[in-house]
């Protein structure tokens, strides 16, 4: 019994000096003097690197899930003869959940693991060490543009998401299914408001694109510099950015259309 | 400080978890002079620099580089202190994504406002010093692991700094490049006033080249002088190393159990 508490204890006390050693690392990473041109330029690199180069895969998805919620929105809706009100289902599920939900799933998946891994094979192979020795802070230099870039290119993509998924419904419903195009697309521009739905969607985004890409810098930048750390800081990218961004969504689901 | 030293480590105790690395460590490094730090294997010989280049911190004591305590400086301070210093990895650590010419070019742009004629410039004088100047445009993947450090000795001078700290620099090299880069470390030092550290197991070429020797073992400095000195110590530890000798009072096997119990 005892050990059990020791260990619960010594757990805990590994996960609060985690999330220190997290905190301090970004801190020292977004806040301090730099060259503004080379950072931005470094940073423009960056989006290239996760926002663009993830774009196929977000289209894709995007394009399946709206044609997915298309055929099952109408099976659903014809049963109560309301088939006119598809647009206004697929719109507000990609807007509010699917569209920050999935991107955020996606992004870390496809970039968030690939920053881990790329800063972890930075780490191993010296090159981080070698930056300090030539007094250049990796924090500011590595670590600060793949921050920023990840925090821009996610709402990016999911706004790309939900605009494809859209498609994908009006494709369906539409195109196949036959629904009116003057009902779906009308229906859908009455029922989405700005500030409700695509506004709070953004908000969701944005706290996602955070946490997504700080857990995946942080476990690059912390992990054991052998390959085996690396294969771990990857897979606990993945497994921990989807537990927060799940976790976050019922959250902030709750907060912003929910009574709490 | 003394007046010649370039580096004072005080008293120094450092552990990796538990293990002790060292124990009460005193040694001086002498300005303008090569400094071999030898020893055997898994003694800290490479910690001991990144202690100096505050990429380590002390358990206690004080390392000074230049008379400055480097475990109290704030990070940015800290970085300023490292633009006088260069370090040669034991694996290079070049950019891999970069080429021959930006690594060593590397340096030069982000703390010089030179224009790119004058870093083409001294970029290609400097890989001509290291014998890899027809490399300057592949890029590190496409080099053996000695002309990788070649290329990163080069990138560690780009600067000209005050102090360069060696790490291995001759293993992986073929003879001919051994004896390049031993006259390099030489001429560097006496043409330019540096300060060097070189760790090397390589130990009659290093010691071929030093000023001022520095052996640890056993957690602390065992031997710290000349190497004539060194070569004629009557120190047991001291002949034991320099002799390659399995035993004495260093250690070979890590620190174990005795073997009948391990296998009953």
């Amino acid at each position: 019994m005892i050990d059990w508490i020791a260990g619960v204890g010594r757990s805990t006390l590994s996960q609060v000096s985690d999330l220190g050693r997290a905190s301090l690392m970004l801190m020292q990473a977004i806040f301090g003097r730099s060259n503004v041109g080379v950072y931005a330029r470094l940073t423009v690199d960056q989006i290239y690197a996760v926002g663009v180069l993830s774009l196929s895969i977000i289209i894709v998805s995007g394009l399946f899930i709206g044609m997915v919620l298309g055929l099952q929105g109408y099976t659903i809706l014809t049963d109560y003869g309301s088939e006119q009100a598809l647009g206004q289902m697929v719109a507000l599920s990609l807007t509010r959940e699917l569209g920050p939900v999935v991107t955020a799933l996606l992004f870390a998946g496809r970039a968030g693991s690939a920053l881990t891994a790329e800063i972890g094979l930075m780490k191993a192979t010296e090159q981080l060490a070698s930056l300090e020795m030539i007094g250049v802070d990796p924090l500011r230099r590595v670590v600060a543009p793949r921050f920023w870039a990840g925090v821009i290119s996610l709402p990016i993509l999911s706004l790309i998401f939900v605009s494809v998924g859209c498609l994908g419904g009006a494709l369906v419903g539409v195109s196949w299914l036959g629904v009116d195009s003057g009902s779906f697309w009308a229906n859908m521009q009455a029922s989405v408001d700005f500030f409700d739905d695509v506004f709070n969607g953004m908000i969701k985004s944005v706290v996602f694109a955070i946490v997504v890409t700080w857990i995946a810098v942080y476990q690059g930048y912390d992990l054991v510099p052998t390959s085996e750390g690396i294969a771990r800081a990857t897979t606990k990218t993945v497994v921990y950015a989807s537990l927060a961004v799940l976790g976050l969504d019922f959250f902030l689901t709750a907060v912003m259309f929910g009574e709490i | 400080m003394t007046a010649s030293a370039f580096v004072e480590i005080e008293d120094v105790g450092f552990r990796r978890d538990r293990r002790v690395i060292y124990d009460g460590l005193n040694a001086t490094v002498p300005r303008g002079k090569i400094t071999a730090i030898v020893g055997p294997s898994g003694t800290g010989k490479t910690t001991l620099l990144r202690l100096i280049g505050g990429q380590l911190k002390p358990e206690s004591g004080d390392v000074r580089v230049d008379g400055v305590s480097v475990q109290s400086l704030k990070r940015a301070e800290l970085f300023q202190l490292r633009k006088r210093m260069g370090m040669l990895f034991q694996s290079g650590a070049l950019f891999a994504e970069l080429s021959v010419f930006e690594n060593v070019a590397f340096p030069l742009r982000v703390h010089t406002d030179l224009d790119d004629e004058l870093i083409r410039l001294i970029v290609l004088m400097k890989l001509e010093a290291v014998g890899l100047r027809g490399a300057v445009d592949l890029v590190p993947s496409e080099l053996s692991g000695g002309m990788q450090r070649r290329v990163a000795l080069a990138r560690a001078i780009a600067l000209d700094p005050e102090m360069i700290m060696y790490d291995e620099p001759f293993a992986g090299q073929d003879p001919i490049g051994l004896g390049v880069l031993l006259s390099l470390v030489k001429q560097l030092n006496q043409a330019l006033g540096l300060t060097s550290l070189v760790v090397s197991h390589d130990l009659q070429e290093t010691l071929s080249i030093a000023d001022h020797v520095i052996m640890i073992a056993n957690n602390r400095v065992a031997f710290e002088g000349s190497p004539a000195v060194m070569q004629s110590s009557n120190d047991p530890l001291v002949q034991q190393f320099l002799h390659g000798s399995p035993d004495g009072p260093v250690r070979f096997h890590f620190p174990a159990p005795a073997l009948e119990d391990a296998l009953s």
